[in-house]
């Protein structure tokens, strides 16, 4: 059920999402443009490759499960989604708009391929816990992944769910930090004291590493590696830049919540390669 | 009722294996039969209660029926939020078990005390609410609630609670029991004070009034039908609870109560309707949806003045 790894073509699908992205929050005049910026690498790796799936049988019982946990980049898991062919792009363009059942925050099998209705913080890890929990109860093979953002790391329900994992243990669980370095309103290591944040994570019992967040052979390398159900979970953390691949947004945080205009958005398109 | 519970539990977690019993560090002993007999499915999820209802969603969201168990305060008020979003808003089938609720830790000071979870409770959608009154109805309440197709919270005492029942009641979550018929007045009780009620009535036998006690076990969905009944034929109604006055059971029934015509209590309520909204939409159009905006008030207004109207000039 894998779809073939090849970066090259990654790298084109998350221009494409990227790009939605840039356009529905201009359309849409919704926020979170840097923080959906940020995980579009993480969400391709995992879509296209990293995860066995099948964007045909979005319900079935045996398929590896992904969280979106900082649910306000719903953006761009309805854009990744829509690309990998869970929905039409019909239905993506209903984003955000009266009656939609796309809303700013993903809901609760709001569309195929959507596993947990998030958007609060510190409630995906939860999820996933008991989700990877109940695979090695019904000794399944299936995998959950958990994209949590760093600001996310400032909730203490993470850490309940990261003490979880380790004594369970949760080895079929894969967490991925989207380590932007930028919560809504500063910087997630001026904020509360978030680093060193991967030495954190191996200090509550995980198996934790770290990479570039938009290496999209390394972020492939991280799903390739063999994983062990009853070993430690596993925690990544991904160096990513807040509004990745928008010159003008990289690592800006007022992308935290400005709307870009018409001719940001056509910049953004020829940046991205797109126009 | 945690032993009847315990017991019911491991009796049918050997007959259904999607049966998990998640823990927050409580019932020391308690479940070592159900440990002895299904030892992967018990899960000491520690001191960590946001984390083991978000677990226990997950687990029921994978197919199988998750039970979380600790003292009330803990399960209810420490967790409204992963309560609300994760087994709520995915109608995630997790039956959550608060042991010690009302006055049961009375002992134990205010940390232990829950006067107010059933009001809480009671406004999130999908979640059915259930207040057994004795062992036997603890283990059919039990049953009721692992076959129950959304989340289901089980408010039980702690031990020793005097039977109601002699032999398991016909149970089903939503229908209340009469316990004793009265034409004078009746007593709607729910939960561990149900002997309280029917000693009460007893009392007042032996003063010439004849009382009836109804057992409303479940408190959410209300049994409406009963309730009908009850207040049309009743000279009047006591609503009996072991809960704080404000939001309660009683809180559940006089807001049922104040919205029926022809009753004597003629309130019109209007407010955003029980359910959680799946549609996009800025508040303008969020309050038209719920009937919120001005024509919608006022065709509802317009509806409920006819119908008062009727009544006083039937």
């Amino acid at each position: 059920m894998n779809a073939p790894v090849n970066p090259g073509v990654q790298a084109g699908h998350a221009a494409w999402i990227r790009g939605r992205v840039v356009a529905l929050s201009h359309a849409r005049r919704t926020p979170h443009l840097g923080s959906s910026l940020s995980c579009v690498d993480l969400l391709t790796a995992a879509y296209w490759g990293g995860l066995r799936l099948d964007p045909a049988q979005p319900d079935d019982p045996g398929r590896d499960r992904l969280i979106l946990s900082k649910g306000h980049a719903a953006a761009a898991l309805y854009a990744a989604l829509c690309r990998r062919g869970y929905f039409p792009e019909a239905l993506l363009e209903t984003y955000c708009r009266p009656g939609s059942a796309l809303q700013e925050h993903p809901g609760p099998r709001c569309a195929p391929g959507v596993e947990a209705a998030t958007g609060s913080l510190g409630h995906g890890l939860a999820l996933g816990c008991g989700m990877a929990l109940a695979a090695q109860l019904r000794e399944q093979p299936w995998r959950v992944a958990v994209i949590l953002s760093d600001g996310e790391c400032n909730e203490g329900t993470t850490w309940e769910s990261a003490l979880f994992a380790a004594a369970q243990p949760l080895g079929n669980l894969l967490a991925l930090v989207d380590y932007n370095k930028w919560q809504a309103t500063g910087r997630s290591n001026e904020v509360l004291a978030l680093a060193p944040l991967r030495e954190k994570w191996a200090a509550f019992g995980w198996d934790a590493r770290a990479c570039d967040g938009h290496d999209l052979e390394a972020l492939n390398e991280v799903f390739a590696e063999p994983w062990d159900p009853a070993g430690a979970p596993r925690l990544v953390v991904c160096h990513t830049i807040k509004g990745r691949g928008v010159s003008f947004m990289e690592d800006d945080n007022n992308w935290h919540y400005r709307i870009p205009t018409a001719d940001e958005v056509a910049a953004a398109r020829q940046e991205l390669g797109l126009s | 009722m945690r032993n009847a519970f315990a017991a019911e539990l491991t009796r049918l977690a050997q007959a259904d294996d999607r049966i998990v019993l998640l823990s927050g560090d409580i019932g020391n002993r308690l479940f070592d039969p159900f440990k002895a007999a299904c030892p992967a499915r018990f899960r000491n999820c520690g001191v960590a209660e946001a984390n083991m209802i978000g677990v226990g969603a997950g687990l029921a969201l994978s197919g199988l029926r998750p039970v979380a168990y600790t003292i009330t305060p803990f399960l209810t008020t420490r967790c409204l939020e992963q309560i609300k979003l994760d087994v709520c808003y995915h109608a995630a089938p997790l039956v959550i078990v608060a042991v010690g609720a009302g006055l049961s830790y009375a002992n134990l000071g205010p940390t232990h005390h829950s006067f107010e979870d059933l009001a809480i409770l009671r406004t999130l959608p999908g979640l059915a609410i259930v207040c057994p009154a004795d062992p036997l109805e603890t283990a059919a309440a039990l049953r009721a609630a692992l076959a129950h197709p959304g989340p289901v919270y089980l408010r039980l005492g702690k031990k020793g609670e005097p039977a109601v029942y002699e032999a398991p009641p016909d149970f089903a979550i939503g229908r209340a029991i009469t316990l004793r018929e009265g034409a004078d007045g009746v007593i709607l009780c729910c939960g561990t004070l149900m002997p309280n009620a029917l000693a009460a009535a007893e009392l007042l036998a032996g003063r010439g009034l004849a009382v009836g006690v109804i057992n409303m076990h479940t408190v959410k969905p209300l049994d409406t039908d009963c309730l009908g009944r009850v207040f049309a034929d009743a000279r009047w109604v006591v609503t009996l609870e072991e809960h704080g006055l404000i939001g309660g059971f009683g809180g559940a029934v006089a807001e049922w109560l104040a919205d029926q015509v022809p009753y004597p209590a003629r309130l019109l309520r209007c407010g955003i309707p029980d359910r959680f909204i799946h549609e996009a939409g800025d508040q303008t159009y969020a309050r038209q949806k719920a009937g919120l905006d001005p024509a919608g008030l006022a065709e509802r207004i317009e509806a409920f003045s006819r119908a008062v109207a009727a009544r006083e000039t039937a």
